[in-house]
């Protein structure tokens, strides 16, 4: 075998497959260690992929040519658009996924892509010279290389809670991976604790589910993918039950053995996926609880109770679950259960996901104290491209704020840190009209041709789109209207005279490009998908306008880079407070810096004082 | 475009001159808008400085302009150095905040840009930085604990309104795949919002009020019927404002007239006398008179020389006792402070260099004017930003949050940070979420 790569990625989650996926496709050798390859791409938790916040960064990995929305879109058994009847830039993309089908098109996928190797073995030490990454000391032997992505999930020092049962796993069933853990110790770095949980797993074949409220699957299911032509699988439905006072008695009278409540725990769960015992205790006035029962497959009768993640004692959970309507003679498959892991403070991260204490080392994933697939994947993308660009000797690849989810999650961790789990919401992002699930691919895909990592078939699929979306653009903007035609296609816009553009006319909120098409037929040889960008951009034209300044006023000081050596204690004026902030989180560029809590604008004025002084004096230094 | 800014340049108000400095790319409209006319870079012209939108005038004074980039901030610079009235400023900034793309600048702003456009000496600024943060500090406190600490209540309570409202909106938009998420939000937002509309705009008339009420050191002439308050306010400003007549409550309502003082501005209010009496008109009068000394900082309390005693019926301001017509008498009462005759003229001038301390004691010190016509250029934007959220359609729950996000923002000036995770934080609060 060989024992030398460009990139080792370690581990085969979300994180793990797209940061192998992304480095190879920079055409860096990257080999995948994984102690378990029929786990690569397993889905560990809820089988669903995508939701608000969390579909836009499938569409964004999807535009940068990662996998996870082609690899959904091949497994996806429920597709359903989420806030459909909103706004374009809130609705968020979420399908079930055959949590079987996903793993096995994530690992055909992987094993036949070019450059890279997967092995199986344990990752034991990182090693380490001061230029940095040296290699990696498996349990299959020593690998030598420059960047290692580190992509453990739950893996690091995992620790199973069951009531008061304790059990050392990464996962239900696989060993953690403690030496890892040390290993990173002994490079200095500080680790953390964070908490998570899971529900029980239902069999479907004893659930009755002719009492439960049925959620179908979207009509005409839109894929996550811009390559995806259609959906294979066939639909299926999710059900819905609800907790009861009977089952919220039990949770009460057993409160004290949960492992949350009973001190067992000390990591930081998330408010926003709370188990059940947390709902029940901090909203005890609530009568019940929606429980959504999701399908984990075509040919499987799993089923996964969303909504009652659980730390309490077996007998406890099933007790409770038989409590709720169609659930009375259910057969339990699998325990709920929480399980604590390692996490490092992500504030020691560049925006490229490098470690700032030691170079090649990248992190992806709940390591970095995020949650979720969708984060894990789009991490492990921008790890894998920085991990794969160092290896080629070239410089930093980042996303700003302004182009992207991927880059407001980024820049969220690695300047503000976090006290849980980190999850997308759409309302994280300050640009959400401009960063939308529809036109992730305007904002990215050109970046990603221009990095090297979207391949050629996505990259004319790519143009020939936007050649439809700009003959359509022209075409409308070449349509003059008259108030008295917009009335005869059912708009009343002002008596003024003023002729407006069929662009400009489909601004208005009850216009819609249908009905345009009414009054010029030849729009309707637009196509469907073209007309609808074409649509949504018209609706949010004028507020972009807005927008764009803002970004512009912002883009100023992101623009002015802090050296990673600058001594923020060598700046007159600051307080002490402010520095030592400055000096925990060392940001890279005057933005971040802006963002660092309790930092003052007169703060960030003193700033780039002191940075323009230091550069000046260095032009001076290089002259003489 | 970049915002045209403008600022207080001189130190504080109620001295001589005050200057006030303006920059970007509406500095040479306004200077057109405000005193008519061209003006060549670099020339003082003498102008009268009038407000654009109703020609009426603010002061006359010196007009400077600065052609960019031979400027302090490397844009084009107008300063306008008027008298350093309270009033004056007050009424100049007011005209300024309603020309469009023109505000007032945030703390260190003209410095920002100044050195954005290589115009300052590095060692300088980290000086004037200093100052500012200092000051702004200052402001800050200044700014919560005025009036009683009502402002910092009333923000809190807006604060509260505003997070209610936008978490209500943010958990619909994120959370719609939840079972416990509210749907249909809209209608009570809406509800939310207008109220908390309704408090800004009312806060926004209650600062015109207050800015008048404080724009200047209030001295009130009070005192019995027909001892001389309306003849010494004539001869206060040297015209005739008040009717003056030896006949007892002819001044029926209370006379304002600002003038100048020492360089400060100075409002006297002459006030009806204060007599119990039967004349409906008259006692109307009398009421007017015990608000207004309620308002005022000073009282001079007018009392005829001849009289035995003088009982002021002031609780709160200080009040002078004032002896009037000392012609007519040799000695100053002992009830009194100080002896004035309008006739002769004695005693006048000492009177007025009193007033004159007594207003520079109260008015001098950091300039609340500033942080009040700042306080009322957020209340007002994010009243202008809230009215906008409440024009879109209730689908449109993205451009609604869109400009909540602008009103949080101009919430934020006034009082501190409204981050997303204090909206989350409310969200999870009030909302039992994660299924």
């Amino acid at each position: 075998m060989d024992r030398s790569f460009d990139v080792i990625v370690i581990g085969g989650g979300h994180a793990g497959c797209e940061a192998a996926a992304a480095a190879a496709r920079l055409g860096a050798k990257t080999a995948l260690v994984t102690q378990k390859t029929e786990t690569i791409g397993v889905m560990s938790c809820n089988p669903a992929i995508g939701g608000l916040g969390k579909g836009h960064l499938v569409r964004e990995i999807d535009a940068l040519d990662g996998l996870m929305g082609r690899i959904a879109d091949e497994a996806g058994i429920q597709f359903r658009m989420l806030n459909r009847s909103k706004g374009a830039a809130v609705r968020g993309p979420r399908a079930q996924a055959d949590r079987k089908l996903y793993r096995l098109a994530m690992q055909a996928e992987l094993r036949d892509y070019p450059n890279l190797t997967i092995i199986e073995a344990e990752a034991l030490e990182l090693l380490a010279d001061e230029n940095g990454v040296t290699g990696l000391e498996t349990s299959a032997g020593r690998f030598g290389t420059v960047s290692v992505v580190i992509t453990t999930g739950t893996f690091l020092k995992g620790m199973i809670h069951i009531g008061e049962e304790r059990i050392a796993a990464g996962r239900f069933g696989d060993e953690p991976s403690n030496r890892l853990s040390d290993s990173l110790l002994k490079h200095g770095f500080q680790l953390g604790r964070l908490k998570t949980g899971t529900p029980a797993r239902l069999d479907g074949r004893t659930i009755n589910w002719s009492v439960l409220e049925e959620q179908k699957a979207d009509s005409e299911p839109e894929p996550f993918s811009y390559l995806s032509s259609g959906i294979k699988q066939p639909q299926v439905s999710c059900f819905i039950t609800r907790t009861t006072l009977a089952g919220h008695k039990i949770i009460q009278d057993n409160l004290h053995r949960a492992a949350i409540h009973s001190g067992a725990i000390t990591g930081r769960g998330p408010r926003y996926c709370p188990s059940i015992e947390d709902k029940i205790a901090r909203f005890a006035d609530r009568e019940s609880h929606q429980v959504f029962l999701e399908p984990e497959g075509l040919d499987d009768p799993t089923i996964y109770p969303n909504g009652i993640s659980s730390s309490l004692p077996t007998d406890v959970q099933t007790a409770f679950i038989r409590t709720m309507p169609g659930l009375e003679n259910v057969q339990i498959i699998r325990t709920g259960y929480a399980i604590e892991y390692d996490f490092l403070d992500p504030r020691g991260l560049k925006s490229s996901l490098e470690t700032k204490n030691l170079q090649g080392l990248f992190l992806a994933g709940q390591i970095n104290g995020s949650t979720g697939y969708e984060e894990a994947g789009a991490q492990g993308l921008v790890a894998g491209l920085n991990a794969a660009r160092r290896a080629a000797g070239k410089g930093p690849v980042t996303f700003g704020r302004d182009t992207s989810y991927i880059g407001v999650m980024i820049d969220d961790l690695v300047t503000r840190g976090v006290t849980e789990p980190y999850r997308m919401f759409t309302s994280r992002a300050e640009y959400r009209l401009s960063l939308r699930a529809d036109n992730a691919d305007q904002r990215l895909t050109p970046i990603g041709i221009d990095i090297g990592c979207v391949g050629f078939f996505r990259q004319s699929f790519y143009m020939r789109k936007m050649e439809k979306l700009a003959k359509a653009k022209a075409a409308l903007s070449e349509i003059f209207v008259t108030p008295k035609q917009a009335a005869d296609v059912g708009l009343n816009v002002n008596k003024d005279g003023i002729r407006r553009s069929a662009f400009d006319i489909l601004a208005y909120p009850d216009m819609t490009f249908a009905r345009l098409v009414e009054g010029w037929q030849n729009l309707a040889e637009i196509d469907r998908r073209t007309a609808e960008q074409i649509e949504i951009e018209a609706k949010y034209a004028v507020y972009l306008d807005r927008q764009t300044a803002d970004i512009a006023a912002a883009r100023r000081d992101e623009g002015v880079p802090i050296p990673p050596d600058f001594d923020f204690n060598s700046v007159d004026g600051l307080s002490n407070e402010i520095k030592a902030r400055l000096t925990a989180v060392r940001p890279e560029t005057l933005g971040q810096a802006s963002r660092v809590e309790g930092v003052t604008p007169v703060a960030i004025t003193l700033l780039a004082v002191a940075l323009r002084r230091r550069q000046k004096a260095r032009a001076k230094a290089v002259q003489s | 475009m970049q915002d045209t800014i403008f600022a207080l340049a001189s130190g504080s108000l109620g001295c001589g001159v005050a200057v006030i400095r303006i920059s970007g790319p509406k500095a040479k409209t306004i200077a057109e808008r405000f005193s008519g006319g061209n003006f060549a870079p670099r020339q003082a012209a003498y102008k009268s400085i009038r407000d654009p939108r109703n020609n009426e005038l603010i002061d006359t004074g010196l007009v400077l302009f600065f052609q960019a980039p031979a400027s302090f901030t490397g844009e084009d610079c107008l300063e306008f150095q008027i008298h350093g009235s309270r009033a004056g400023v007050a009424r100049l900034f007011t005209a300024l905040q309603a020309e469009v793309g023109c505000r007032m600048a945030e703390p260190g702003e003209f410095i920002r840009r100044a050195f954005d456009n290589n115009k300052l000496a590095l060692t300088s600024v980290e000086g004037i930085a200093d100052l500012i943060d200092a000051r702004t500090e200052a402001q800050h406190k200044q700014a919560l604990s005025q009036a009683g600490g009502h402002l910092a209540d009333q923000a809190a309570e807006w604060r509260d309104q505003l997070l209610d409202a936008y978490s209500l909106l943010e958990a619909e938009i994120d959370f719609a795949d939840e079972g416990d998420a509210p749907s249909a939000v809209m209608p009570q937002v809406r509800r939310m919002l207008s109220e908390l509309g309704v408090s800004l705009q009312q806060a926004v008339l209650d600062a015109e009020r207050g800015e008048r009420v404080r724009s200047g050191f209030r001295i009130a002439l009070a005192g019995h019927p027909n001892a001389g308050k309306s003849s010494l306010m004539n001869t206060l400003v040297r015209r005739d404002v008040a009717i003056v007549s030896e006949h007892a409550g002819t001044t029926r309502d209370v006379i304002e007239v600002e003038f100048d003082l020492g360089g400060f501005a100075v409002i006297v209010a002459d006030t009806a006398g204060l007599r119990n009496t039967s004349d409906p008109v008259e006692a109307i009068g009398v009421e007017r008179t015990r608000r207004e000394l309620h308002k005022a900082d000073l009282v001079l309390w007018l009392e005829d020389v001849a009289s035995s005693s003088c009982a002021p019926e002031v609780i709160d301001a200080e009040v002078i006792k004032l002896a009037t017509k000392m012609d007519l008498a040799t000695d100053l009462p002992p009830w009194a402070d100080i002896g004035i005759s309008i006739k002769s003229g004695s005693g006048i001038d000492p009177l007025l260099s009193l007033l004159a301390q007594k207003a520079e004691k109260t008015l001098s010190g950091e300039p609340p004017l500033i942080t009040n016509l700042r306080q009322k250029a957020c209340i007002e934007s994010a009243a202008r930003h809230l009215q906008k959220a409440m024009s879109h359609q209730d689908q449109a729950l993205e451009l609604v949050a869109d400009d909540l996000r602008r009103v949080a923002r101009d919430l934020e000036a006034l009082m501190g940070r409204i981050g997303v995770e204090d909206i989350l934080g409310t969200i999870f609060s009030r909302f039992c979420m994660g299924k």
